[in-house]
């Protein structure tokens, strides 16, 4: 028996390659004049990148439950039908709750929208490549797994045509962004849960038990 | 009124334990589906203002009803034993950031068991749960469900802490493996 190094699947990569899109310069798009968005960051570079665009009571930055992000604004959405909800997430985080594409495509929950922030790596732990950078597509997942609308975004034209459709009520919705593998100096958002969750909901009018 | 596949009537308490969700306001029901569990997701799906969506994952619900909590409603997380396990990492969102959280489970591997891929987990639930910080309960009289169901629903949404409440698997009867 003989191993392969694991590639890409032929005629399968074209749209796959390493991107090279700025993730401050994204996020910072997707976040301009963000209205009442009610935004939740996955664990690592994510949170930092909405932390850089500025900090918000809307936005719940996670810093672990590493696969949880999507199933977070999941059930924000549920229960803030007329709001609109976005995830901001990387590859590695998504690929851990690939499950949860499912159950949000299973429910058509129409005010939510999934951004992944594909760099084709685990930035966090050493930039050892992910499943994207290995063939895996996850625009074509959620497609499959019943989202309305499911993008690849490799510009920041893109990206700029992107930002209104995340205030509008026709998803689920998903995109991912390729983004250059690099790791900008950090800005780390407030790591208390408990301050996360109070700010949060008391910008919903929502008060404390 | 439904009948399990072992026969019996699951009406009265099963009415019981949603009329506790009911009075809690409770919104959301992620599931992981388990025969024990039929009743209550029959009833969730056909009230009005709930909603009960199956999860591929229990840890998917623990993040749902933490979102849901974030948004304003309450969630109740319906699962076996088996898929307790599954959480344990996940868990760590509701100790983080105290949010409050009640989990629903059926028991497997504990009584009655035919298939003894069931015991190991059902064995460790109880403990695995009371490591990640979650206040276990146990019905094993259906005359206590909605008592004990309302209670763990106060100590979560008022007391603010995680609570799991675990249904005897004598509550559930044996499971007919050949018909």
């Amino acid at each position: 028996m003989t191993t392969t190094k694991p590639s890409a699947p032929a005629g399968h990569n074209s749209g796959l390659a390493q991107g090279t899109l700025d993730r401050r310069a994204v996020v910072r798009a997707i976040l301009q004049d963000r209205k009442k968005l009610l935004v939740v960051t996955g664990l690592g570079s994510a949170s930092y990148d909405a932390m850089a665009a500025g900090d918000h009571p809307r936005t719940f930055f996670l810093w672990g439950a590493m696969g949880g992000a999507a199933m977070v604004g999941m059930g924000l959405a549920l229960a803030q039908p007329d709001e609109h909800v976005v995830v901001i997430t990387g590859d590695g985080e998504q690929l851990m709750g690939l499950g949860s594409l499912a159950t949000i495509g299973a429910q058509k929950v129409k005010n939510l929208s999934v951004v992944v922030l594909n760099n084709n790596h685990y930035g966090e732990t050493g930039m050892q490549s992910s499943h994207t950078g290995l063939g895996v597509d996850l625009v074509g997942i959620a497609a499959a797994a019943g989202f309305s609308w499911s993008a690849r975004l490799t510009d920041m034209a893109g990206v700029e045509a992107l930002r209104p459709r995340l205030h509008r009520a026709d998803g689920p919705g998903f995109a991912c962004i390729q983004i250059a593998a690099d790791e900008p100096t950090r800005v780390l958002p407030p790591r208390d849960g408990v301050y996360l969750k109070t700010r949060f909901r008391q910008s919903l009018g929502l008060a404390p038990i | 009124m439904v009948v399990t596949k072992t026969g019996a009537t699951e009406t009265d308490w099963h009415a019981g334990i949603f009329r506790a969700l009911k009075a809690a306001d409770i919104r959301q029901i992620p599931y992981v589906p388990d025969a024990g569990h039929t009743d209550l997701i029959l009833r969730a799906n056909a009230d009005p203002v709930m909603k009960a969506y199956p999860l591929t994952t229990e840890e998917e619900g623990i993040a749902a009803a933490s979102g849901a909590w974030l948004g304003g409603e309450r969630a109740v997380l319906l699962m076996q034993s088996s898929g307790v396990g599954n959480c344990i990492n996940m868990l760590s969102l509701i100790a983080a950031c105290r949010f409050p959280f009640v989990a629903l489970v059926t028991m497997r591997g504990e009584w009655a068991e035919f298939n003894p891929w069931q015991v190991p987990m059902g064995r460790a639930t109880q403990g695995v749960l009371e490591l990640m910080g979650v206040s276990v309960r146990r019905i094993s009289d259906t005359a206590r469900a909605e008592t004990e169901i309302a209670a763990a629903l106060d100590d979560a949404f008022l007391g603010e802490q995680p609570v799991a409440v675990l249904f005897s698997q004598s509550l559930i009867g044996r499971k007919t493996w050949v018909k």
